[in-house]
């Protein structure tokens, strides 16, 4: 594990030094606060319940945070291969394993600090209304896990590109695909509706979250997801090797 | 010890490298040789373990690179022909982080890096950005991260490659200062580099060494025998014929143009001849010329030039050869 921290720190290091992590955090915070006043505060002038407020939050933050993932994740192999830096670590005693975990790991870091600063959002709703400390944290929950399995597709995309511009596009279709399935459903019939639905990345799965319900199958679907598309980029960096 | 086997390397089809066979002793310096696309990174790609063999093995001191990965890469430092630096990293950061890497402890790595930037001339750099630096630094730096670790062997593809000629020959006496501590395996297609930096010549053409050893001892073997030049002041086709007259040369021919020092070009009294022989026959020859009233100015042993030796390995007669002038005036 002493090198998935070598991977961890270089990277953070990366995110601080670069505008990059700067504009994401500031563009993340900006549409989030947008968002929160426009449609969760704003928008209507019927009288809402405040967890209706916060599942309106949660459904906004889930967009910027699939997007902010995209943007940190398609650097991360593809800026390495596009500078010639990726044969250092090929060529040191540390795992294909250990370079993707580290990787991930680092953007989670960022995904996480940027995210905490969106809590006095819907620390306003409880302070202001009625909503319970399990809605929040489930909510954030779904957030987390989410921005996880788009940074673990962004990383695949990124390690199957040679640069960061085809690996945003790639990273941006495999999201927008894994956010459609339940439109594919639409024109399926019993019981394939339901099994597409199921892939879907954010229509029945986020609902849940968005709205405090917990269920084991959804937080299994997003691990899941997560450790399917970090073994497909290990596996391609391995692959690399042969090239 | 660096022993390769059978190595070769196949894309679909199609043969790029192999199958090599060679070893290489402790601290040697090694110049793999050849022109652009005779395969040289893509040995030294699979030597570093960045590439994977289609077959056969590579052992270092014993360990084989394919059984044990991790612990031969501990052991390799890698300069590919473009440095791998991360830009935003200051210099001394960087090859902690390189060393750390490789498996260097968290003890003496300071002081090992100390040396390292004391050997490679970057000391009054080591906090600068790499994204500062000069071509010329960076590849320093290029250098710094593959030694930074004592690694048994050194992997450098074309380190002279895009440096000014002050950096080539600075860089020229860091890769000689490494010698002994380093088996160093140096790609290139500079004839001049090999020939200053090298102990040992591999000569690649068409992914397959086509002969090695010294340079001495490819001249040698390319060219069978004594050839011996000399400079008569006297009558061309007398002086010919005096040399062809003693025993043990084959043949005697009037040298002219470049092939000529500039001294005794111009001058229709002197001649200046190549003479073939089977054995060495400088003072027999020297005997006649003057027995026979011919002034000898110079008689010495013509070796042949890497340039003319490689180009007949590689079979490329009409090949350019970057830096062919630097390979013919620098020796």
């Amino acid at each position: 594990m002493n090198n998935v921290g070598l991977i961890v720190g270089r990277e953070l290091k990366a995110y601080v030094r670069s505008p990059l992590g700067y504009a994401a955090a500031a563009g993340v915070l900006l549409i989030d606060g947008i968002w929160f006043m426009a449609k969760a505060l704003g928008g209507t002038t019927e009288k809402r319940l405040s967890a209706q407020v916060l599942a309106e939050f949660f459904n906004g933050a889930s967009g910027t945070t699939a997007v902010l993932a995209i943007a940190l994740a398609m650097r991360l192999v593809a800026a390495e291969h596009d500078a010639g830096t990726l044969v250092l670590l090929k060529t040191s005693p540390i795992r294909d394993w250990e370079i993707v975990l580290g990787k991930f790991l680092s953007v989670m870091l960022v995904l996480l600090a940027i995210t905490a600063m969106t809590a006095y959002m819907p620390l306003l709703i409880m302070k202001n209304g009625k909503v319970s400390g399990g809605h929040l944290l489930v909510g954030y929950a779904g957030i987390v896990l989410l921005g996880a399995s788009v940074t673990a597709m962004g990383l695949f995309a990124s390690a199957l590109a040679k640069n960061q511009v085809v690996a945003a596009i790639l990273a941006a279709v495999l999201t927008g695909a894994m956010y459609l399935w339940w439109l594919v459903a639409k024109i399926a019939d019993p019981p394939v509706t339901e099994f597409l639905e199921g892939l879907a990345i954010h229509h029945l799965r986020m609902r849940d979250f968005m709205t405090g319900v917990l269920r084991l199958e959804n937080v299994v679907y997003y691990v899941a997801v997560s450790f399917f598309f970090l073994l497909a980029s290990v596996k391609t960096l391995e692959a690399r090797r042969w090239r | 010890m660096i022993e390769v086997r059978e190595l070769s390397k196949y894309y679909g089809e199609s043969k790029a490298v192999g199958p090599l066979d060679f070893t290489i002793e402790k601290g040697q310096v090694i110049g793999l040789l050849g022109l652009n696309g005779a395969g040289k990174t893509t040995t030294l790609r699979m030597l570093s373990s960045e590439l994977l063999p289609t077959a056969g093995r590579v052992l270092i001191d014993g360990i084989d690179l394919a059984e044990e990965p991790d612990l031969v890469r501990a052991r390799i430092g890698y300069l590919p022909d473009r440095p791998p630096l991360y830009g935003e990293m200051r210099v001394r950061e960087f090859l902690e982080f390189a060393g750390r890497l490789r498996g260097m402890a968290s003890s003496g790595i300071d002081r090992r890096i100390d040396e390292v930037l004391q050997l490679t001339s970057l000391k009054k750099r080591a906090d600068d950005r790499i994204d500062t630096l000069s071509h010329g630094f960076k590849q320093r730096v290029g250098i710094a991260q593959a030694i930074v670790h004592k690694p048994a062997l050194l992997l450098l593809d074309e380190p002279i490659s895009g440096l000014d000629p002050v950096q080539i020959v600075e860089m020229r006496e860091l890769i000689r200062s490494l010698r002994g501590e380093h088996t160093t395996v140096l790609s290139s297609h500079i004839l001049s580099e090999i020939s200053e930096t090298c102990d040992r010549l591999l000569v690649i053409v068409d992914g397959r060494i086509v002969t090695e050893g010294t340079e001495e001892e490819l001249a040698e073997r390319m060219t069978p025998g004594f050839d011996v030049r000399v400079v008569v002041r006297g009558a061309d086709a007398r002086a010919r014929e005096l040399a062809e007259s003693v025993d043990g040369v084959r043949g005697a021919r009037r040298l002219s143009g470049k092939d000529v020092a500039a001294e005794y070009r111009g001058d229709d009294a002197l001649a200046v001849l190549h003479v073939t022989a089977d054995r060495d026959v400088r003072e027999d020859l020297c005997r006649r010329l003057v027995t026979e009233g011919l002034g000898v100015l110079e008689v010495m042993r013509a070796e042949p030039e890497l340039e003319s030796i490689f180009l007949q390995l590689a079979g490329a007669k009409g090949a350019r050869v970057e830096g062919d002038a630097r390979g013919g005036s620098e020796r």
